[in-house]
C-alpha cells in the first residue's frame, strides 16, 4: 500500500497524466467527398471521444440474407463475403469512422455516423451490384415458345383478369394498402378469355398508331394474332429478343411469367430480364422485357474499375468501366465473335438501357448508359461496381436512423442536464459536509477526468443514456464518500481522536463499498451483455464511473485528508 | 454540522406489516392493471416502424398527420407529440400481423415518409428519427431482455453467497425481485413506453437496490458480531437506523441527478429517469422492509449456526419447532435515544 502522501501524490499525478494524454485532442482522419466529387482525406482535430450515432446523428443497419426468393448456399461464407464488399464499399462512400462488423453468426451491423441522406446509405449498402452481359434472343427461341406457353396457361386456367383478382385477393389479404398497380389492374380488370383476343387487338392497334418503333416492328408482330393469355400482353420491341409490355400490365406479366409450369416452357438456356427503367412510345409507357442467352458473355468480377461520366453527346450520366487484362480478353474474344448482335448490360437483374448492337469487338473499356438518372446516381452506382457484387441478397432487418438536429439537440440537453445533476450533487455534499465535504468534491473533479479519460483510452461511445449513467455513477461516487463520512463521524462521537476515527472510517467503509460497487459493475456488465449501441454507451459509463470512483472516493479522498491532518498536526474538530 | 437522523432508532422492522399493505397496495393493482391493458412496448420489442418528425414550415398537428397516414395507407398508427407541438412520433407496430416479414418494418417506415410528403410537401417537415426492426430482431431483444435480468439474478446470488453467505444472497435477490415487480407496476400505472432504455433503467434499478441491500446488510454483518446478545431483529433495525443517514443522503442526491435528467434531458431519457428515480425508492424500501424480513424467515426456517433470531426462542420452548419472533423492544431500544 502507499503510505506516504509523496508517494500517493505521486500515483495521482500519474493517473492523472494518462487521463488527459488519453483525452487529448488528436488528428482525426476521414475519406471525405470533395465538391468535385473525388474523395479525398480531411483531418480535423477534436477531443478524443467517440459520440453515439444518437449524439451525431447517423444510421445504423443490421443486415441478413434474404432468403425469401430461395436459399442461399454457404450462408457463412456468403455473410463473411458481404461483410468485405459491405465495408469497401462504406469505406468508399466517405465517412468518419464508419463501423461494420458482423453479430452473431448471420448478421451484419452498419454504422455510419454523420450522414445526411440514409436512404442513399441503405442503397449502398443493400444493392447486389451483380453486373452481367448477356446476348439477346437473337434466334427468337422465346417468340417460338410462346404458343406453347399460352396453351399451358389455358390449360391452367389462367387468364389475365384471373392473375388480376388473385393479385387483388392476396393484397387485400396481406392488409396492405392497395399500391397504385393493384389499383390498375382492379379497375382495368377484363372479362375472361373470349374477349381477351379482341381487346388485346384494340390496344395492339392503338399502340401501332402509337408508335413509330413499333410500326416498324408490325411485320414481325405476330403475337396479337396469335390467342392466350400471355402473348396478347408482349408487344415486339426493336429488336430481337425485346419485348414490351404497356406499364400498368407489367404486374400481370410478372405474375405470369413466375408460375412455374411457364418457367419449365421457357426455351433451354433463355432468361427473361426485365428493363430497368420504361420506354414511352408515344402517350403511353412501356415496360421492356428481355428474352436473354442465359450464360453471360463476361460478368462483373473482371470488372477493375468503374467512374460515372456524363455523356456529352447525350447529356447523361454514365458509367464507364475498365476490365481487368484477362477479363478484357475474354471480352474481346466473346464480342469479336458476335459482331452485329444486341448485348445487354444486366445490372442485379435488370436490364440497363436499351441494348446496344455490337459494331466492332470491345476491349477492357466500355460504359454503361443510365438513362435520366442523375450524376450522382452513377456515382453511386461506379462506387457499388468497384467494391464487387454481394455474394446473396440482403435485406434489413434492423434501422435507426437520428437526425443530425435531434443529435445536437441531444447533446445540448443530456450535457446541460447532466451538469446540473452534478451542481445539485456538489451543492448537497458541501453544504451537508463542509470542509470534509469539499474535499470529497475535489476528489470528484478527478473522478470526472478520470472516467472520461477511461473512456478516451478504451475507445468506447458516448451516448445519451450514457451521460445519464455518467450523472448516476457521479451518486455512486459520492456515495462512497457518505459512507465513509458517515463512518468517520460515528467513530468521532465513541470519542475516538480525529486522526484515528479517519483512519477507521476509511477502513470499516470499504467491505459495503467494494461489495456494493462489485453489485453495481456486475449489473452493469450484463447490461453491457444485453443492451445495443445506446445501452451499451450507459453500461460502459456506469462501470467507468465506479471504477474511477473507487480511486476516487477511496485513495484521492483519503490522500487529501492525509494532507489535511498533516498540515494541521493539532486539529481538534473536523469539519465534516 | 449538520447531521440528519443521527442516532435515529425507528422501530422499521416493528412496522413490517404496514410495508407489506402498501407493497401490496401497488403491487397487486398493477400486476392487475397489466393483466387487463397491454404493456405499451416500444417498437424494438414488437418490431415495426417509427418515425420521427418535425415540422419546418407548414404546420402539422396530429390530427393533420393522422389524416395523411390514413390517405397513405397506413391506418391505426401511433401518434404522439414529441416535446412541442411541432415534433411528432409516429409508431406503427407489426405486432399481431401474422404476415409481417423482416421487410416490412422498412415498408411501412416508407410508406409513412411518402404519405407525409404527399401531404405535407418534402420540404414541409424534417424527418429527425427513424427505427424500423424486423420481428425477429425484435423477438430477440425481447428475450434478451428477459434473460439479462435473470442472469443479473443469479450473478448476484453467487456475489453475495460468496462474500456474505447464501441466505443474504437470496434475501437481497428477492428483495429486487420485489423492485423489478414494482417497478413495473410503476412503469403500467405512468403507462411509460418499455424500450431497451427502460429496460436498462429496471437492471439499473437492480443494481442500485442491491447497492442499499448491501451497505445494510453489510452493517448487520459487523452488528452480528459486535452485538452478540441481540437477536436478528434487532441487530436489523438497529442496523437499518445506523446506516439511515447515509441512505437519506445519498438517496437525495441520486434524486437531485435523476430530478435534473428528468427536467432537463429532455423526452429521450424521460422514462428512463421517471423509472430510475421510482427505483431509488423502491430499493430503499426493500432493502429494509422485504431483504430484511425474508433474511428473518430464512433464518427461522433454515436456522445457521449463528442463528440468533430463533436460538433464544429455541432454548426457551426446549424444542426446536418455534417459529414465532419475539416483538422488538421497542419501548426499551427508544430510552436510549440521545437527544441530536
Amino acid at each position: 500500500m502507499l503510505d506516504s502522501i509523496r508517494s500517493r501524490l505521486i500515483a495521482i499525478a500519474i493517473l492523472v497524466a494518462l487521463s488527459v494524454w488519453a483525452l487529448w485532442p488528436r488528428q482525426v482522419t476521414t475519406r471525405v467527398r470533395g465538391p468535385d466529387g473525388r474523395m479525398r482525406d480531411s483531418t480535423v482535430r477534436q477531443l478524443n471521444i467517440k459520440r453515439g450515432l444518437d449524439l451525431q446523428g447517423g444510421i445504423h443497419l443490421a443486415l441478413e440474407l434474404d432468403e425469401s426468393r430461395g436459399q442461399v448456399p454457404n450462408r457463412s461464407d456468403a455473410i463473411d463475403r458481404a461483410l468485405k464488399v459491405i465495408r469497401t464499399r462504406i469505406d468508399e462512400f466517405g465517412v468518419a469512422e464508419p463501423l461494420v462488423q458482423k453479430q452473431g453468426a448471420s448478421r451484419i451491423v452498419v454504422e455510419v455516423a454523420g450522414i445526411t441522406d440514409p436512404a442513399r446509405a441503405k442503397e449502398i449498402v443493400q444493392r447486389s451490384a451483380f453486373l452481367e452481359f448477356q446476348m439477346t434472343d437473337k434466334e427468337n427461341l422465346f417468340r417460338q415458345a410462346l404458343p406453347g406457353m399460352d396453351r399451358a396457361l389455358a390449360a391452367a386456367g389462367v387468364s389475365e383478369a384471373s392473375v388480376g383478382r388473385q393479385m387483388a385477393d392476396s393484397a387485400a389479404r396481406a392488409a396492405a394498402a392497395p399500391s397504385s398497380a393493384v389499383e390498375d389492374i382492379l379497375s382495368g380488370a377484363r372479362p375472361p378469355v373470349a374477349d381477351t383476343g379482341k381487346a388485346a387487338r384494340h390496344d395492339t392497334t392503338r399502340a401501332r398508331r402509337d408508335s413509330a418503333a413499333a410500326r416498324r416492328d408490325t411485320a414481325r408482330d405476330t403475337s396479337a394474332l396469335l390467342g392466350g393469355p400471355l402473348s396478347p400482353l408482349l408487344f415486339s420491341g426493336s429488336m430481337a429478343g425485346q419485348y414490351l409490355v404497356a406499364e400498368e400490365k407489367v404486374p400481370i406479366v410478372q405474375a405470369m411469367v413466375e408460375r412455374a409450369e411457364l418457367q419449365r416452357l421457357l426455351p433451354r438456356g433463355i432468361v427473361l430480364r426485365w428493363g430497368a427503367e420504361p420506354l414511352s412510345r408515344g402517350a403511353r409507357a412501356f415496360r421492356p422485357v428481355y428474352a436473354l442467352q442465359e450464360r453471360p458473355i463476361i460478368t462483373g468480377e473482371y470488372l477493375i474499375d468503374a467512374k460515372a461520366r456524363i455523356d456529352p453527346l447525350m447529356n447523361q450520366a454514365i458509367v464507364v468501366f475498365q476490365l481487368s487484362r484477362r477479363g478484357g480478353r475474354i471480352f474481346e474474344r466473346e464480342t469479336g465473335k458476335r459482331v452485329g448482335d444486341y448485348m445487354a448490360i444486366v445490372l442485379d437483374g435488370q436490364v440497363q438501357s436499351q441494348p446496344p448492337v455490337l459494331r466492332s469487338q470491345i476491349g477492357a473499356n466500355g460504359q454503361i448508359e443510365l438513362g435520366n438518372a442523375s450524376l450522382r446516381d452513377a456515382e453511386d452506382l461506379a462506387l457499388v461496381l468497384r467494391a464487387g457484387a454481394l455474394p446473396a441478397p440482403l435485406q434489413i432487418v434492423e434501422e435507426r436512423t437520428i437526425g443530425p438536429s435531434l443529435g445536437a439537440d441531444s447533446i445540448r440537453k443530456g450535457v446541460l442536464a447532466g451538469a446540473v445533476g452534478v451542481a445539485l450533487v456538489i451543492l448537497i455534499v458541501i453544504g451537508y459536509y463542509r470542509l470534509s465535504g469539499a474535499l470529497a468534491v475535489a476528489a470528484l473533479g478527478l473522478y470526472v477526468l478520470f472516467t472520461l479519460g477511461g473512456l478516451a483510452a478504451l475507445g468506447a461511445t458516448l451516448t445519451l443514456p450514457g451521460i445519464a449513467g455518467f450523472a448516476l455513477s457521479i451518486t455512486i461516487a459520492v456515495d462512497a464518500n457518505v459512507l465513509i463520512f458517515e463512518r468517520i463521524r460515528e467513530e468521532l462521537e465513541v470519542g475516538k481522536s480525529i486522526r484515528l476515527a479517519v483512519d477507521a472510517g476509511f477502513k470499516m467503509a470499504m467491505n459495503a463499498i467494494v461489495d456494493s460497487n462489485v453489485a453495481m459493475v456486475l449489473t452493469a456488465a450484463l447490461l453491457f451483455q444485453f443492451g445495443t449501441g445506446p445501452v451499451k454507451g450507459f453500461a460502459v459509463m456506469l462501470i467507468l464511473g465506479v471504477a474511477a470512483s473507487m480511486v476516487t472516493a477511496i485513495f484521492v479522498t483519503r490522500t487529501l485528508f492525509m494532507m489535511l491532518l498533516a498540515r494541521r498536526q493539532q486539529l481538534q474538530t473536523l469539519s465534516i | 454540522m449538520i447531521r440528519l437522523f443521527a442516532h435515529a432508532n425507528y422501530d422499521f422492522i416493528g412496522l413490517r406489516k404496514w410495508a407489506y399493505g402498501v407493497t401490496g397496495a401497488i403491487l397487486i393493482p398493477g400486476l392487475i392493471l397489466m393483466a387487463l391493458r397491454d404493456v405499451n412496448y416500444s417498437i424494438e420489442f414488437t418490431g415495426g416502424a417509427l418515425v420521427q418528425v418535425r415540422a419546418t414550415g407548414t404546420t402539422m398537428d396530429a390530427g393533420g398527420v393522422r389524416a395523411a397516414l390514413d390517405r397513405g395507407g397506413v391506418p391505426g398508427a401511433e401518434i404522439t407529440e414529441f416535446g412541442g407541438s411541432t415534433e411528432f412520433v409516429i409508431r406503427a407496430r407489426l405486432e399481431g400481423q401474422v404476415s409481417a416479414t423482416e421487410q416490412a418494418a422498412q415498408e411501412t417506415a416508407t410508406r409513412v415518409r411518402a404519405a407525409l410528403t404527399d401531404a405535407f410537401g418534402a420540404g414541409g417537415f424534417e424527418v429527425t428519427r427513424v427505427e424500423a426492426v424486423g420481428p425477429k430482431v425484435g423477438g430477440e431483444l425481447r428475450q434478451r431482455a428477459l434473460l439479462a435480468i435473470l442472469a443479473s439474478f443469479v450473478v448476484v446470488l453467487v456475489y453475495l453467497a460468496y462474500r456474505f453467505e447464501w441466505r443474504f444472497g437470496l434475501a437481497s435477490v428477492l428483495a429486487t425481485a420485489h423492485d423489478i415487480l414494482a417497478t413495473i407496476a410503476f412503469i403500467v400505472y405512468m403507462d411509460l413506453e418499455v424500450s431497451l432504455l427502460v429496460v436498462s433503467a429496471i437492471l439499473t434499478v437492480v443494481g442500485y437496490s442491491l447497492n442499499d441491500t448491501i451497505v445494510i446488510f453489510d452493517r448487520t454483518r459487523e452488528n452480528l458480531h459486535k452485538y452478540k446478545r441481540e437477536d436478528l431483529a434487532e441487530i436489523l433495525n438497529r442496523s437499518v437506523n445506523e446506516t439511515l443517514p447515509r441512505t437519506i443522503i445519498t438517496n437525495t442526491t441520486s434524486l437531485a441527478a435523476l430530478v435534473a435528467l428528468l427536467v432537463l434531458a429532455g423526452a429521450v431519457l424521460r422514462p428512463f429517469a421517471w423509472v430510475m428515480a421510482f427505483g431509488v425508492f423502491t430499493g430503499t424500501f426493500s432493502s429494509v422492509y422485504i431483504a430484511a424480513p425474508v433474511l428473518m424467515w430464512i433464518e427461522r426456517k433454515w436456522p445457521g449456526k449463528d442463528a440468533r433470531g430463533v436460538k433464544a426462542r429455541v432454548v426457551a420452548a426446549g424444542h426446536g419447532t418455534s417459529t414465532t419472533l419475539p416483538p422488538p423492544e421497542a419501548g426499551a431500544e427508544r430510552s436510549r435515544v440521545p437527544s441530536a
